[in-house]
């Protein structure tokens, strides 16, 4: 067999490669896989856009360290309610009743110092256990229970509203009352100045817990499993993922991110009213959340988008304000943006599809 | 305590003679409010609750579910005319849409009476129980003037309404302001089409702490040398003293607004508020109780103050800075009056 056989010889001219896909690297096509592989930047890319053109159409009042400082303590609230509603639509889920979960808590905090005559820390540690312990029922009923997440949080916004209303009688809880007690429930208010920005501690909560969960989310192994549950679940069952656990702990995650919240917004607004419940701070944390490149169908998007996301609507309202436009145009615009959010992600999704 | 047990035995008593046939004049009616979060509504229907119990009407309240919830009202309606009831008070949440039903009730025989809202047309309902939203707003507006005297010709005014869809009482309050001030409001069923210098901006706030903060932060961001603000209600004026705190302004801007409820007066005791306009639920629902009772007993429906097109309920503006020639009462005796 020291010679080739006559046929054998053509094999010297045929390829020696291994298959693979032709690609025809357009801008296009080079875009979209960037954009695959950084999630967070198209909410940032808006946002850019959006602050440089409200720089040139307002010039230096809105572009000010002040201005832009200013939003985010705008945003402070909402911001880290979209945080932990993030968490939960990773798994893909979503939680509608983070937002009277988050107005519960503070009802509690304030009513455990004016109406028990509690200690502020005793009263905060309240709040947050409620608000864990909605999200953990939230997490049970969709992990043992099985039941949608939709269905859940929809259950739980209702139930936890009324609750609320009757536990409180609708008595708005006032600012000097509070401040009289404690001025814990109120720190989250308190301003330090670095230049001309003046940032409250709540943005330093924010921005503290944004960076947090982005670690969590990228370098823990829960993190991790949050992502594989929320991309298929049977997979990461296969995997060795207790499936049910991670959502569980998710899904108190939030609530106790709600918490938080809660104590944020008390320091914000400094009195405390339980009519709240009605405003739609979930829907604003899900907008966020959408705007900010996290998907619906879970398992995409990075935590750092949807802080972009919230800074997007924060800078769009202000800029429009500022612009002396109707209030009606921010809702438009809002609208325009989910649903351009949403087209976008789907394009990116195709470049693995 | 008292009062609890006595509306018992009211109750049990009304029980047991409405079981006999000769006393089957009980009479029935609904109270239909926008909401059952806005203090405002959860006193107009104690107010009405407590009216009932001494007049022996029975009383069913409903609410819709948030403010603008025109569904839920429309299903009060029809659950009220199924019940048989010999009146209905109503505030509206949309006081167009809501027409169709009212008459409906009318034809079953029925005197709706509109609280606190006009419906649209006004005369759509038997009768109106309001608080005068125009006159509310003058009243701040001139105490405003009044206050800043000769400056008040270079003020900087910032407006912080309801919602984007600007409502009837909205408007109200807005122009009231400005005409009680003395800007030219061109037409006075428009917020935002004024042409004085003096204006800053407006912004909504949705009648809450949280956006009262924000869209007063957002007006400083327009010019900050504001020094007077109009506000829609109390929540939303505490909300805009809290954006003043933060930068150091509250000392340097008055703030005015409208509603008269416990935690809005303390807040003028405070400082917080200049002065706010006062309105009275609580009479609203009761004279609308009594007016259904006397419409069951006697056929006669209630009539409109003269020379308006409503009963007018009061407004009182609660100030401790009393100015010249705006007459006002202070904050104890507001804090009497108040509710919420």
């Amino acid at each position: 067999m020291s010679q080739p056989q006559e046929f054998e010889k053509v094999l010297g001219q045929s390829a020696t490669g291994v298959a693979q896909f032709e690609e025809r690297r357009s801008g296009l096509r080079k875009l979209q896989h960037f954009l695959h592989s950084n999630p967070a930047a198209v909410p940032m890319i808006v946002l850019v856009a959006l602050v440089i053109f409200f720089g040139f159409a307002r010039g230096e009042r809105f572009f000010s360290a002040y201005t832009l400082t200013l939003i985010m303590q705008q945003v402070a609230v909402v911001g880290i309610l979209a945080a932990g509603q993030t968490l939960v639509i990773l798994t893909a889920g979503i939680d509608l009743s983070i937002g009277v979960v988050m107005v519960f808590a503070f009802v509690i905090m304030g009513n455990f110092v004016l109406a028990y005559e509690m200690p502020a820390m005793v009263a905060i540690l309240a709040g947050f256990l409620i608000a864990g312990g909605g999200g953990a029922l939230n997490g049970y009923l969709v992990s043992r229970l099985k039941l949608p997440p939709f269905i859940v949080t929809l259950g739980t916004w209702n139930i936890i509203m009324a609750i609320c209303l009757i536990y409180s009688e609708n008595a708005t809880l006032r600012e000097a009352d509070l401040t009289a007690q404690t001025q814990w429930l109120h720190i989250f208010g308190i301003s330090f100045k670095l230049g001309g920005a003046v940032v409250t501690l709540g943005v330093v909560a924010m921005l503290t817990l944004y960076v947090g969960l982005w670690y969590m989310l990228n370098n823990t192994a829960f993190g991790r499993h949050i992502y594989a549950v929320g991309d298929d679940p049977d997979a990461a069952d296969l995997a060795g993922i207790r499936t049910n656990r991670v959502l569980l702990k998710t899904y108190t995650l939030a609530g106790l991110i709600a918490g938080l919240a809660a104590w944020v917004s008390i320091g914000r607004n400094g009195s405390i009213s339980p009519s709240t419940v009605v405003t739609d701070f979930n829907l604003q944390a899900i907008t966020a959340a959408v705007i900010g490149g996290i998907s619906l169908f879970g398992g995409r998007g990075s935590i750092l988008g949807v802080l972009f996301g919230t800074l997007i609507v924060g800078v769009m309202s202000m800029g429009l304000n500022m612009l002396g436009a109707d209030p009606q145009w921010k809702v438009l615009l809002t609208g325009i943006l989910i649903i351009g959010a949403v087209a976008i992600d789907q394009w990116i999704r195709k470049v693995s599809g | 305590m008292k009062f609890k047990a006595k509306a018992l035995a009211g109750a049990a008593t009304l029980a047991l003679l409405s079981v006999a046939p000769a006393m089957a004049q009980d009479v029935a009616a609904c109270l239909i409010t926008k909401t059952d979060t806005n203090p405002f509504f959860v006193k107009m229907k104690e107010g009405a609750e407590a009216k009932a119990a001494e007049l022996g009407v029975s009383l069913k309240s409903y609410a819709g579910k948030v403010d603008g919830d025109h569904d839920s009202q429309v299903a009060a309606i029809e659950a009220c005319i199924a019940d048989g009831a010999k009146g209905i008070l109503i505030a509206a949440s949309d006081t167009k849409a809501i027409v169709d039903s009212v008459k409906k009730a009318q034809e079953a025989g029925m005197v709706v009476i509109a609280l606190d809202t006009p419906l649209d047309p006004a005369d759509a309902a038997d009768a109106t129980f309001a608080t005068d939203n125009l006159e509310a707003g003058k009243l701040i507006g001139a105490w405003a003037a009044a206050t800043l005297g000769a400056e008040a010709a270079n003020a900087k005014i910032g407006f912080l309404n309801l919602t984007p869809s600007e409502p009837t009482v909205d408007v109200l309050r807005n122009q009231g302001f400005m005409m009680g001030f003395g800007i030219d409001v061109k037409d006075p069923n428009d917020i935002g089409d004024e042409d004085d210098a003096r204006i800053v901006g407006h912004d909504v706030t949705n009648g809450n702490e949280e956006g009262g903060r924000k869209a007063m932060e957002n007006l400083l961001q327009i010019n900050p040398d504001i020094n007077v603000i109009h506000t829609i209600n109390e929540p939303a004026a505490v909300g805009a003293y809290q954006a003043l705190k933060a930068i150091g302004k509250e000392n340097d801007v008055l703030i005015v607004s409208v509603d008269g409820g416990c935690p809005g007066v303390a807040s003028v005791k405070d400082g917080v508020i200049g002065a706010t306009s006062q309105q009275y639920p609580l009479m609203m629902a009761a004279l609308g109780v009594e007016a259904i009772k006397k419409w069951a007993d006697t056929g006669e429906k209630p009539q409109p103050t003269p020379g308006k097109a409503f009963f007018d309920t009061g407004v009182a503006l609660i100030t401790d800075k009393p100015a010249e020639g705006v007459p006002s009462i202070d904050t104890a005796k507001g804090t009497e009056l108040c509710w919420g």
